[in-house]
């Protein structure tokens, strides 16, 4: 018997709610007091095609999801065996195979499958009429003829039967159900899905044996209800305190999420989002905007990015505050996989336009470091006017739903960098009527007075062009160096001025055989695999890159140095973090564990391959799709 | 756009910036930079509350010339970049200015979709048929079969209607004008600026240096038996594009299919204002949604103590 440690997974056809289902259970057992760590697999599609859903639950913190699927909710026959029997290269073999030794798969009656032709007979199989009890749903209230307008029901439906299974009390999902429908147009269908899961969870206590089901779910030890977060929303908050007025973006997969959130809250924070018609006026506009006094933004995808890179060469050569860009990576190249996991954009962004400029990139790994990074690269941007912070999120967009931490601790009260969010104009600094204002003053430290168009005496030129302090164009020699210094030199200044626990993270013991290093979302992965690697008495540390540019070379180079063996991870094909630490650093990583199926690393993946590094093996990329 | 009064009393001169100027001798782009200045002091514009926005080439460095906020972008990318100041400041008053090849080839996409928008600006395009910088290929509005002298060979593509385009797309204001009457184009840049929208003003311009067939000469007729100039004022010949009543769909969709059908006229070639209608504007719009931008400019309002505890609350 297992309790509170389950890994639960819902699949059908896209477009059947099965996120909704998810999220419901999700956020039922973070209001029960458990920790939830939830990832959505879904394809560039509308309806139809398979997409899952994860939801791993303990009562400790997770950070990762596991392989093993302990309960499976299938809404169709492809969730169960895959796609192989329709299509000439199969996409995938379903889930049946993944599911844990006693497991049980609840499956609709209707799906067209018949477990005595799986070869899993040391798992049980719980066919449920989803159709069945939402007719009896609706009978009750008199519309039992039309229930098939009402087949979206049927992942609630699931839901509440596969829950039966783990003993979990009705009482917890009811209430998040009930939730999701609060407003007053939606009591009937409020009641309707309520209704409908109790059915089905009854349904499962009456027709199966569950009393030894071997996995059971109850209340967590702490019911305190969590935050419970997906990384659009962490990163929409964090722009909104730190003072963002203005988003830009052009729709795509998957930043697109972050705007549409932070255009819900315009009326109510003073924020204007505006959609652009292409990525080039999304940046120019945001650059336009900074340069104008707002604190600026905007979000995007690998090939939107593609197309801001003049724009961010043409915001540092004229030293904007900003703007603060957003990378949401997918997988690559081109059109790539839009709505997959991957890590291929590092080498990009490092050098996205034409020419030596300065700009900042950062790679949060995790919802609490996305806060902090968003938050404190307008306070960065605003103060070194390197001209845009660019921040790259993976796989944290739309299909990962965990607890990003508490946010009344005091480092998310505010200012936790020694800036105050301000628009950072320094008004009293330029000369006004007496004095001639120079909008790129040499100055000791890089940094010129600033001020912004509309402001008494504070007329400046700005061009895309080499300028002299004036702003206007020059080809001087002398000129051109200077000016080719005070900017480059501000790369300098900003190392000194970002905390280093917002450069690098290094976790796990100092002496340990093994020194993991990689970036962005496989933190939590990797912290969780070596926790499991601990247990069986192995020492394993991680080096985490946060701060990419510029990139903490020095530091780096000694952790690396020190270390005894040393691992590369990377969600990409061809270690784009080994080849940044090598020219920075001169240190070149050996092992390397990539992967570029477009799928994250699991837990157990991480753990298989890095024992196999500490035993001499090769490391080699990981293959996820098995049969 | 409503336009704040300087402390004091602001002259041509007051809108000019020290600095040396590298035109070539003779280029139209003087003329289109006399105009401008005339129009910001007919206007008596606070230098502090204007921001001249340009993109790349001989025109792009016109922001340069103005002594006020000047802003010399990206080839193309000038009207986003306008348009972020804007809406950044709605206190400023924003022009933007480029040339042909700028506008309506590289920036095809922004002049169209900034049409769209109705953000209050003036853009006026420096039309000359050229891209002079780059030593005088076509520029998008050169007509099909025509050679310049620093052409190797004759233009096989059409050239494009920017006035017809600029109603299809949506711009409030449409005019044309031509840069060597400097007293005319200030009136039309002034009239620009005062209108409530985004504004287009395709100014027609000689390139000395590289187009020998659109000359000061040619567009004064000097070449004709009678003398007479391929240019003529819509006014002049009873023509009004301005919508008395926006509310009015019918008027609206007869004052567009007069502009387009003025549009196509070549010889003589029509200037003037081809169209204009009071409508809401994208400010207007966002102040619907965003109230405080009725009276604040963004760049002013308080958005350093916002609560976010509501949007934390409900994600537990």
């Amino acid at each position: 018997m297992r309790k509170n440690q389950l890994n639960w997974m819902i699949g059908g056809p896209q477009g059947s709610g099965i996120n909704a289902s998810a999220e419901v259970f999700a956020r039922s057992c973070s209001r029960a007091g458990l920790r939830v760590y939830a990832t959505f697999d879904y394809h560039s599609n509308i309806m139809g095609k398979h997409s899952f859903y994860r939801v791993r639950v303990a009562d400790e913190d997770l950070r990762s999801f596991r392989d093993p699927v302990d309960v499976l909710v299938a809404l169709d026959e492809e969730t169960l065996t895959g796609d192989g029997h329709h299509r000439r290269w199969a996409t995938h073999f379903g889930h049946l195979h993944e599911v844990s030794p006693g497991g049980g798969v609840v499956f609709d009656t209707e799906a067209g499958f018949d477990p005595a032709t799986s070869d899993r007979k040391d798992i049980k199989f719980f066919p449920i009429p989803l159709m069945e009890l939402i007719k009896t749903a609706l009978t009750e209230i008199g519309k039992g003829g039309q229930f098939r307008a009402y087949e979206i029901m049927k992942n609630t439906v699931a839901l509440g039967a596969s829950l039966a299974l783990c003993d979990y009390p009705f009482a917890s999902l009811e209430s998040v159900i009930a939730d999701q429908f609060k407003a007053k147009r939606f009591d009937e269908i409020r009641g309707l899905n309520v209704r409908a899961a109790r059915l089905a969870f009854d349904y499962v206590r009456d027709h199966f044996n569950i009393k030894d089901f071997p996995y059971q779910l109850g209340p967590g030890p702490d019911a305190k209800a969590r935050i419970l977060a997906k990384g659009f929303e962490i990163i929409g908050i964090a722009k909104l305190k730190a003072g963002c007025a203005f988003q830009t973006y052009y729709p795509i997969s998957p930043a697109t999420d972050e705007s549409v959130f932070l255009e819900k809250q315009q009326r109510a924070q003073n924020l204007l989002v505006v959609q652009c018609e292409d990525e080039i006026s999304s940046i120019n506009m945001a650059v336009g905007a900074a340069h104008t006094g707002v604190r600026a933004s905007t979000a995007t995808s690998g090939p939107g990015f593609a197309l801001m890179v003049e724009g961010i060469g043409f915001a540092s050569i004229t030293e904007a505050p900003g703007p603060v860009v957003t990378l949401y990576q997918r997988g690559g190249p081109s059109t790539g996989m839009p709505t997959r996991q991957e890590q291929g954009d590092l080498l990009l962004t490092l050098h996205p336009a034409q020419g030596d400029f300065p700009h900042l990139v950062t790679a949060p790994g995790d919802l609490r470091e996305s806060y902090q990074d968003t938050f404190s690269a307008f306070n960065w941007a605003v103060y070194t006017t390197i001209d845009k912070l660019e921040l790259k999120y993976d796989k944290i967009e739309r299909g990962k739903l965990y607890h990003p931490g508490d946010f009344t601790d005091p480092q998310f009260k505010g200012p936790h960098d020694g800036f105050t969010a301000q628009n950072g104009h320094q008004t009293t600094q330029y000369g006004g009527a007496e004095k001639e204002y120079l909008r790129y003053a040499l100055t000791p430290d890089g940094i010129s007075p600033r001020s912004r168009p509309g402001q008494d005496g504070g007329r400046f030129w700005t061009t895309s062009d080499e300028h002299e302090p004036s702003g206007h164009i020059t080809e001087g020699v002398d000129m051109r160096i200077e000016m080719m210094r005070k900017r480059m030199g501000k790369l300098d200044l900003a190392l000194k001025l970002i905390p280093e626990d917002q450069q690098l993270g290094l976790w796990g013991p100092a002496d340990a055989d093994l020194t993991v290093v990689s970036w962005g979302s496989p933190k939590g992965t990797i912290l969780d695999a070596i926790k499991v690697l601990e247990a069986e008495g192995k020492k394993v540390n991680f080096l985490q890159c946060r701060l990419m540019r510029p990139f903490p070379a020095r530091r780096v180079g000694e952790i690396l140095r020190k270390a005894k063996k040393v691992v590369l991870v990377e969600e990409n094909y061809s270690g784009q973090l080994g080849q940044v630490i090598a020219t920075e650093t001169g240190f070149m990583i050996q092992e390397r564990v990539l992967k570029f199926d477009g799928r994250p690393f699991s837990e157990d993946e991480m753990v298989k391959a890095l024992s196999n590094v500490l035993a001499g093996g090769k490391a080699e990329a990981v293959v996820t799709v098995v049969r | 756009m409503s336009v704040e009064a300087p402390a004091k009393k602001v002259s041509v001169k007051d809108f000019r910036a020290d600095l040396h100027n590298d035109w070539c001798p003779g280029c139209g782009d003087f003329g289109i930079l006399a105009s401008m200045q005339t129009a910001f002091a007919q206007l008596q514009i606070n230098p502090d509350r204007l921001a001249v926005f340009s993109g790349i080439g001989c025109s792009g460095k016109t922001p340069h010339y103005i002594n006020a906020y000047g802003f010399h972008t990206l080839h193309g990318r000038v009207l986003p970049v306008a348009t972020g100041g804007r809406l950044a400041n709605s206190g400023v008053t924003v022009v933007a200015l480029g040339g042909d090849g700028d506008g309506y080839g590289i920036g095809a996409g922004y002049f169209v979709n900034s049409g769209r928008r109705n953000v209050d600006f003036t853009y006026l395009v420096h039309t000359n048929q050229v891209y002079g910088l780059t030593k005088g290929q076509a520029s998008p509005t050169l007509q099909r079969g025509r050679k310049t002298k620093s052409m190797p060979e004759r233009a096989i593509q059409d050239g494009i209607n920017p006035i017809a385009m600029a109603v299809a797309a949506g711009y409030t204001f449409i005019a044309r004008a031509y840069a060597l009457d400097v007293k005319y184009t200030a009136s039309i840049i002034a009239k620009a600026i005062q209108h409530k929208g985004s504004a287009l003003v395709d100014v027609l311009q000689t390139c000395p240096t590289y187009n020998d067939l659109y000359t000061k000469e040619w567009y004064e007729g000097a070449d004709l038996p009678e003398k007479r100039s391929r240019l003529y004022k819509l006014e002049d010949k009873g023509y009004d594009g301005v919508v008395k009543d926006p509310s009015d769909p019918q008027e609206l969709i007869a004052k567009k299919a007069g502009a387009v059908a003025r549009s196509y006229e070549v010889d003589p070639i029509p200037l003037g204002i081809y169209y204009q209608a009071n409508l809401q504007t994208y400010e207007e719009a966002v102040s619907e949604r965003i109230p405080a931008l009725a009276t604040t400019p963004l760049a002013e309002l308080d958005v350093f103590h916002r609560d976010v505890s509501p949007l934390l609350e409900a994600m537990r």
